[in-house]
């Protein structure tokens, strides 16, 4: 630590350079921490182990609807606290390219299994008792300005009402928050009831189930029990839970991790050529003022590893930058990606270091041994 | 003056052997970005080519009214009567109502569940579709479970080989065929339309695909349906339909392809400028003589610029091959609008190449303006002791 003064006054011998070098090791690590938040985000935890809630839908694909008769035996299921269903109802706002999440489902049900939703008692009670009412979460109701009591017309791209009718009003008589930060309520649910009495098809249909666990061991055994307890009938099931049946969504848009490993791949690599020439030229610049530093008495080793610790300073500070920009920008994707603060978190972080630590040896290690291998005579000559 | 510029720029080309190095950080650096660029573009390309080249300007699609997409449209069988009812200017026009299913595959390559659409045609879908060909084993038999299986979803997916048994709905269906029509639809399944109505407890369609007299018919044929007091449906020609669908990939990708873009084009920038200001201090003297004998400082600026240029092309032109070499062809699969896996290769296309070489060489003459900028403004007298 006695030689940091020495390692930083070296680096910034020639000012541009540095900088310069810098400002790319920035971009290099702000594309990093970016992407590989996106990968750890689409790639996390996707084990049943613990998950506190299962989707149950129908084997063929999700967008089979499962009959609303399986209810009964669903719940009966050991380990089963509560259960709801939801139908997709395909909903979009005035224009069809202003589509929205909206469900339509049993409110006293949905009340019993998505415990995150925070909503004042009397407008559960207005939800399950009115047969047109939807709530709509604040992040949605926001973004169109609804209010409690506001009529809204809500076309469906999939069903329409018993008289062809697309259109389907709905009276918003809650507005629901969530209790955990890292998910953004952006989404609405109507009144099942009504939704299957009026739609002019598929009456019956409940879509998909959601169960919440007593406890969370036992996921695996639950699920299994579904599924097999409609093995062979028309209505197979296949459960998974609730984290994996989300990110089947991301994962079917492409082979992210190859996308993502590809463009690091090639920042890397240039990332490398560009530092290792900075680094080469910068030592072969010094020569004679190593030289001076081994006469002094400065051992061999000691040189090497100035100049190794040159190289990591320079990319750490290239890299910490950059990650901090990253993680800045990291928290606007949150409502996007899901997560907490930042996508930008400490398994990134954590990431980051070991690359500046492999990089720092790929490039700080030829010129630290050409540095070590200095002949004090030759290199005072100028040979 | 240009003769000036001529002589200097020639000279520094010539010495570029020397700097071999540090003028390898301006092509690497650059071929990167461009590398990278063209790849993500020729993805979007390629997508959007396999959805244009879908369907035909002679085939309208007829879905239900404000349905949109295939996979939510629902038409009764008394809607695809009266849709096939529709007469051209010499009679009946053949068509085929089809319902499309997701199900539901594991990848080859990636393992869990993909959207895969299995779509039930009837008979005529084969006639109107002069492109389907059959290039294994056979089509299934009416009445029978059976299913034949696109080349793309072939490759793409575990248990669609002929011979293998799928389960839909607690019963067995046989893969009988592989089929090829040379577009989106090889990433599909296809069986018998009243086989799967049956199976899967439907009485209606997702569409009705009408083989028209011509692609002039069509608007008469649009505006014939949207009289029918007894249907609600919206009319597209099958080409727009699909092409339509790309949009939003494309979108996906550029928002993709700008941040990349714009931070490995701005780090290689930083690379270039560190080059070009290494080349330029460590030519202080030679470029102080030039200007001491006579040159002017807007030779000295062009040559800098030109060097920077010059290499950031080269880099250009290693980028795009090396992402052609890389990427061209390659097979990938995303989500297409009906929910379902669309298969489809990248296309690094000759305009994306121009586009990378393009950016190269902004790159290239922004990294060598402010080198070569300080390099004219330093006092000869300064340069020349070697300052």
């Amino acid at each position: 630590m006695k030689y940091f003064r020495l390692v930083l006054s070296q680096l910034f011998a020639k000012k541009t350079r540095t900088i310069l070098t810098m400002l790319s090791l920035l971009m290099a690590f702000l594309l990093f921490g970016l992407l590989q938040a996106v990968n750890v985000a689409f790639n996390r935890g996707t084990s049943i182990e613990g998950a506190s809630r299962i989707v149950t839908q129908a084997r063929v694909s999700f967008t089979s609807a499962l009959p609303l008769r399986l209810l009964p035996q669903i719940e009966a299921v050991d380990g089963i606290e509560a259960v709801m269903y939801q139908q997709w109802f395909g909903a979009y706002y005035q224009e069809p390219n202003r589509q929205m999440v909206a469900f339509a489902v049993d409110p006293r049900r949905l009340r019993q299994v998505i415990t995150e939703w925070e909503l004042p008692s009397e407008q559960w009670d207005a939800f399950a008792n009115t047969r047109t009412g939807m709530i709509v979460g604040k992040t949605l109701a926001d973004q169109y300005d609804w209010k409690v009591g506001d009529k809204v017309p809500l076309s469906s791209n999939i069903w329409p009402q018993s008289d062809g009718n697309m259109s389907w009003a709905l009276d918003v008589v809650g507005i629901f928050d969530s209790s955990d930060p890292a998910t953004q309520p952006q989404l609405a649910y109507l009144n099942f009831d009504y939704f299957d009495e009026e739609r002019q098809f598929g009456k019956g249909g409940a879509g998909i189930y959601v169960s919440r666990l007593g406890d969370p061991k036992d996921a695996e055994r639950v699920s299994k029990e579904i599924d097999q307890m409609f093995q062979n009938s028309t209505d197979e099931t296949k459960s998974q839970s609730e984290q994996e049946f989300n990110l089947n969504f991301v994962r079917q848009l492409g082979d992210i991790n190859l996308i993502v490993s590809s463009i690091l791949g090639a920042v890397f690599f240039t990332i490398l050529l560009l530092t290792g020439n900075t680094m080469a030229q910068s030592v072969r610049e010094r020569i004679p003022q190593l030289a001076v530093l081994k006469t002094l008495g400065f051992t061999d080793g000691t040189v090497q590893m100035l100049v190794l610790a040159e190289s990591f300073v320079l990319i750490g500070i290239g890299a910490l930058l950059g990650m901090a920009v990253a993680t800045v920008l990291g928290m606007g994707m949150v409502g996007f990606l899901g997560g907490s603060g930042s996508v930008v978190n400490l398994q990134v972080w954590a990431y980051a270091l070991v690359s500046v630590i492999v990089l720092s040896l790929l490039v700080g290690l030829p010129p630290a041994w050409r540095a070590r291998r200095l002949k004090i005579v030759d290199a005072l000559a100028g040979r | 003056m240009l003769n000036q510029i001529f002589a200097v720029t020639a000279l520094n080309l010539r010495s570029l052997g020397g700097r071999l190095g540090s003028s390898l950080v301006i092509v690497i650096g650059i071929a990167g970005v461009v590398g990278v660029l063209t790849a993500l573009l020729a993805m979007s390309k390629g997508f959007e080519s396999t959805l244009g080249n879908t369907g035909r300007d002679d085939r309208a699609i007829v879905l239900r009214g404000g349905s949109s997409a295939e996979l939510n449209s629902g038409l009764s069988s008394d809607n695809v009567q009266a849709i096939k009812d529709t007469r051209g200017e010499s009679g009946t026009l053949t068509s085929s109502a089809e319902m499309i299913v997701i199900t539901e595959f594991a990848s080859k390559a990636r393992g869990g569940s993909f959207n895969v659409t299995l779509r039930a045609v009837e008979q005529t879908g084969f006639d109107i579709r002069p492109e389907f060909r059959i290039v294994d084993g056979r089509k299934f038999e009416p009445g029978l479970q059976e299913v034949i299986v696109g080349k793309d979803a072939l490759a793409s997916f575990e248990g669609v080989s002929i011979g293998s048994n799928m389960r839909f709905r607690g019963g067995d269906w046989e893969v009988v065929g592989v089929f090829e029509t040379g577009d989106s639809h090889d990433s599909e399944l296809w069986a018998d339309l009243a086989t799967a109505q049956t199976a899967f407890g439907r009485t209606g369609t997702s569409s009705v695909l009408v083989q028209l007299e011509s692609a002039d018919g069509f608007d008469a044929f649009a505006s014939a349906l949207k009289e029918d007091p007894r249907v609600n449906v919206d009319v597209k020609r099958e080409r727009d339909y699909y092409s339509g669908q790309s949009g939003q990939f494309k979108r996906l990708i550029g928002i993709l392809a700008g941040v990349v873009g714009v931070i490995m084009g701005l780090g290689a920038l930083f690379a270039a400028l560190n080059t070009m200001y290494a080349a330029v201090s460590t030519r202080t003297t030679e470029i102080a003589t030039l200007r001491a004998i006579g040159f002017g400082s807007m030779a000295v600026v062009v040559s800098v610029v030109a060097e920077a240029v010059a290499l950031a092309l080269l880099g250009g032109v290693i980028g795009a091959a090396v992402s052609w070499l890389l990427f061209n062809g390659y097979t990938a699969s995303t989500l297409g609008q009906g929910f379902t896996q669309v298969a489809f290769e990248f296309q690094v296309t000759p305009d994306l190449m121009l586009l990378g070489l393009i950016m190269a060489l902004i790159l290239g003459f922004l990294g060598g303006l402010l080198p070569a900028i300080r390099a004219a403004r330093l006092p000869v007298t300064v340069a020349l002791r070697g300052a």
